[in-house]
């Protein structure tokens, strides 16, 4: 093992974790306020393809990663009309919304299926994942808008009570988790790997969500546990290159064995739960009860 | 997401007043979506091909994006109920569920792509992907440097592992030195990951890049890198100008409209057809001049040739196995049996094959 191989080593995992990253960080400030939006993936490729369209007709990285953010917006700001105003069940309408994103991006991207790109360099993401993470744990811990976001999630009756707007806090929470999935999605078609095919992000906005309950909804843990998944991922690659003889299907399974294991393990104590997951979870604020 | 499009054809009935017979109906199930410039892509050109062939007398629906689960019986289902009369199903693992569903089905054909089980309505066919892999093998000898090859593989099945020791035989032919390395991702399509594997190999000294995927990315990060690459199942070259050395091409379209004939004909029987580089099934993509010396492209094209006239064959004895065992006496070629079920790695390459 040299320095060289190591460092490569390095930069394909910074490379290949960074979307996880965004996604995983922008999920967990949406759970944090009480609401699970499933709408990681289709977020996700709304934002990769709105990217790769734009980029490819202005010729603009700016508008690329704005526009793509603002599909987030407008894909998140729908689920959230639907869950905080309709009251709809946050599960079904975040798998909708999921389904949805897959349907509108292959039909937004037909067309520009296979239409060449230069791909832009990676590392301004790489360092601005770190920041956004620990952006997201200075909020979260030491800043009273914060802790009002957290109180929102943990009992929305307490906050209303307090006269915290419930509404309009979850409101911005879930907006601020779209435009991380999209610029994720951004990420993938514009500097991962330069290109739009239909489904690319292929199941990283599920890692992602994985990644919130294997974090136990800690913001730093997020950044964690994508590095552990992205590490063993490019680290497998590496030791199969090598013609060391292991098994590779096993690597592939195990974020996800990891995240089961966590789950047994919070829940194996009820204090636990409590700890570690917003209590008001996937239960929907009416207003005046 | 599965969608149906279904292609309206339209109706000409023509002056002399024959009374026309109702269209058959041709139905394809893909793995992935036809724009993935890959294995999907190829089939998908096929089916046009296949259109303009047989102009009124078909029409054709696909279904994309299908998982090889139970998700593939349910759409076969859907074309068998919905009155097709013959069913492409094109990728390996869809084997049990297109028997599943021809059981219940004894009037309509199904045609299975890559599979080795037929029945009284299902046909198998596959192309000798392996022949276009050793001309790969034999560039790639010639052309690295480093003397590493880098090769992303898909899922442990036959057809890949026999395309990686085709490929390693006539690249250590020409070049005794080169090493394999192998990554299996255990994925046909995740351009993410793809990437992630080439830029590894590129990493461990690979300079040429060999992929068993379906999208461009490994080219592409090649192209990145500064190595070379082959491309996967079509043309690539507009991709990675700089990196494509060459592509195999599956080229369906003659199969898919001599077996669409014969449904409308009604002569259709079960069968296997295994075809090559002789029949047009398997083809290379132009050599990339800019990169390859002359005499490289020369022995390239005889080699095509000898493959088309039987005179060479990939898999020509003496082949051992990483055990040392001879399975290929001097002198003889592997049978298909042993083709269609190669699960072991010849000798001098590392590593195994994941069980």
């Amino acid at each position: 093992m040299n320095l060289d191989l190591i460092l490569g080593i390095l930069q394909i995992v910074l490379i290949a974790t960074t979307p996880l990253v965004f996604a995983g960080i922008g999920e967990l400030v949406t759970e944090k306020s009480g609401v699970l939006n499933l709408g990681v993936e289709g977020m996700m490729l709304v934002g990769a393809v709105s990217a790769f369209i734009i980029l490819v007709i202005t010729g603009s990285y700016f508008l690329a990663f704005f526009v793509s953010i603002f599909s987030g917006i407008i894909m998140s700001g729908l689920f959230a009309f639907l869950v905080l105003f309709l009251m709809s069940n946050q599960i079904a309408t975040g798998l909708a919304l999921t389904i949805f994103g897959i349907g509108l991006s292959s039909m937004l991207g037909k067309q520009y299926i296979g239409t060449p790109i230069d791909g832009l360099s990676p590392w301004f993401f790489v360092i601005f994942s770190f920041l956004i993470v620990f952006f997201v744990s200075y909020f979260f811990y030491k800043t009273k808008a914060g802790l009002i976001l957290r109180a929102v999630g943990e009992s929305h009756n307490s906050a209303h009570a307090l006269g915290y707007s419930v509404i309009k806090i979850r409101f911005l929470s879930i907006i601020f988790g779209g435009s991380m999935c999209a610029l994720a999605g951004s990420y993938i078609s514009i500097c991962y790997a330069p290109m739009w095919q239909e489904g690319m992000t292929a199941g990283r906005g599920w890692i992602a969500l994985a990644l919130v309950v294997f974090a136990t909804w800690k913001p730093e843990r997020v950044l964690i546990g994508a590095y552990i998944f992205g590490g063993v991922t490019i680290l497998q690659m590496n030791l199969q290159a090598l013609g060391l003889r292991f098994p590779g299907q096993f690597f592939s399974m195990a974020p996800y064995v990891a995240t089961i294991i966590v789950l047994v393990l919070i829940s194996s104590n009820k204090l636990r739960i409590k700890l570690s997951a917003p209590a008001s979870l996937t239960i929907p604020f009416y207003k005046g009860r | 997401m599965i969608r149906i499009i279904t292609f309206l054809s339209t109706f000409l009935v023509f002056a002399f007043g024959s009374a026309y017979a109702d269209p058959k109906k041709v139905g394809f199930i893909y793995i992935g979506p036809p724009g993935d410039h890959g294995w999907t892509y190829m089939h998908d050109v096929g089916r046009k091909y296949m259109e303009s062939q047989l102009g009124d007398s078909i029409t054709t629906t696909y279904l994309e994006n299908i998982p090889e689960n139970a998700d593939a019986v349910r759409a076969i289902r859907k074309l068998a109920d919905s009155g097709h009369d013959l069913i492409f199903t094109t990728s390996f693992n869809y084997m049990d569920q297109t028997h599943e569903v021809a059981k219940d089905f004894p009037d309509i054909k199904f045609e299975h792509a890559t599979g080795y089980i037929q029945a009284d309505n299902v046909a198998t066919y596959s192309a000798r992907f392996y022949e276009g892999r050793m001309i790969e093998g034999h560039i790639a000898g010639h052309m690295t440097e480093t003397n590493t090859i880098g090769y992303i593989a898909s899922f442990p099945i036959p057809e890949v592992v026999r395309g990686i020791n085709a490929f390693y035989l006539a690249a250590s032919k020409v070049n005794p030195d080169i090493k394999m390395k192998i990554i299996w991702v255990f994925t046909w399509y995740d351009p993410g990951k793809e990437a992630d594997a080439a830029n590894t190999l590129i990493n461990q000294g690979a300079d040429i890049i060999v992929q068993h995927t379906d999208t461009y990315a490994p080219c592409q990060a090649a192209q990145k890198a500064g190595v070379y690459a082959f491309g996967q199942a079509s043309n690539q070259e507009e991709f990675c100008p700089d990196a494509h050395l060459t592509s195999i091409e599956d080229i369906w379209g003659p199969y898919y409209a001599e077996r669409a004939k014969a449904v409308v004909d009604g002569t259709w029987s079960s069968g296997d057809t295994w075809d090559g580089m002789d029949k047009g099934m398997v083809v290379m993509s132009p050599y990339n001049t800019k990169l390859m010396p002359a005499s490289l492209i020369q022995e390239a094209v005889n080699m095509e040739v000898g493959i088309k006239d039987g005179t060479i064959h990939p898999f020509t004895g003496p082949i051992y196995n990483q055990a040392g065992e001879l399975v290929v006496p001097e002198g003889e070629v592997a049978p298909d049996g042993m083709l269609l079920g190669m699960n072991f790695y010849v000798q001098g390459i590392d590593g195994e094959v994941p069980q």
